[in-house]
């Protein structure tokens, strides 16, 4: 795999709707109801339905994973959940990942490549870093 | 308040995890991945994996294992609806593959006090059959302070 430093892997834009999180309650078995019930997000004091940190932690990283072509390469991975993504009922989100190659280790044969995620024109994820196998 | 006496706290290991090929198939298109070696067998097998690997974040399945039984010790006292998920880190040392059968070890790595809120930090070892680390999954909580 061919990496320089400073170089912009292709962006992706992910439309999360209701139906995606409902579809990733179920894979993931988090059926936290504030990320489905309207209701139940403004009973907590939060202005509405709610994308699970994790799913925005897992499509994230997908940017990286469709440039290295293995999801295995990723060896280490990490996030901070700065705003929540919030989740329309007709209009759904929208987050704009992109990631860019900060450093390369020769002798570990690792790259770290920093993630930015952003919906709303807010960033969603903070100190969002992958390290893969070069 | 998180008790902080739970700092250090090693939690027993949980009993083990089948990973089945569907369920990653599943969790894969969930995160929108387009992996092949996510999502076809041969693709997967070309790559030198014996099965289907699980995406990068998929460890978070077997780490909820571990954080329910924390979130159910009284001596925790950690309440669930005021927990938000502060941030998370998977270490690997090679990917999950379908066929795995894992168990995970969860200790209590720190428990602070910030602005009235509480930060715990969990350590989960994810093992596999032959007792081979697999994935750290690192986890905050923020637990927020009683009005």
């Amino acid at each position: 795999m061919n990496l320089t430093v400073g170089q912009e892997l292709p962006a992706r834009d992910f439309k999360i709707t209701r139906d995606s999180l409902v579809r990733y309650a179920g894979a993931s078995g988090d059926f936290n109801p504030i990320h489905y019930r309207d209701d139940v997000a403004q009973s907590v004091g939060l202005p509405g339905v709610l994308a699970h940190g994790m799913l925005t932690m897992g499509l994230a990283v997908q940017v990286v994973v469709d440039f290295v072509g293995d999801s295995g390469q990723i060896l280490d991975y990490q996030v901070r959940f700065t705003k929540p993504v919030l989740v329309d009922a007709e209009k759904g989100a929208t987050v704009s990942v992109a990631a860019k190659v900060i450093e390369i280790d020769e002798e570990t044969k690792l790259a770290r490549i920093d993630v930015t995620a952003v919906c709303a024109e807010l960033t969603v994820l903070g100190k969002a870093q992958v390290r893969v196998k070069i | 308040m998180v008790n902080p006496q739970i700092e250090g706290k090693i939690y027993p290991r949980t009993s083990s995890y089948l990973v089945g090929r569907e369920k990653i198939r599943e969790f894969a298109k969930a995160v929108f991945s387009k992996d092949p070696a996510n999502l076809d067998l041969e693709a997967a097998k070309a790559l030198g994996y014996q099965d289907l690997i699980a995406p990068p974040t998929f460890a978070v399945v077997i780490q909820e294992r571990s954080l329910a039984t924390v979130l159910a010790d009284k001596e925790a006292a950690i309440d669930f609806s005021r927990v938000v998920h502060g941030d998370q880190r998977f270490i690997h040392q090679r990917p999950i593959v379908a066929g795995d059968e894992l168990t995970s070890e969860l200790k209590v790595a720190s428990v602070k006090a910030l602005a009235g809120n509480s930060m715990v930090t969990f350590e989960t070892a994810i093992f596999d059959a032959r007792d081979q680390l697999v994935c750290t999954a690192i986890s905050t909580l923020v637990v927020r302070g009683g009005a």
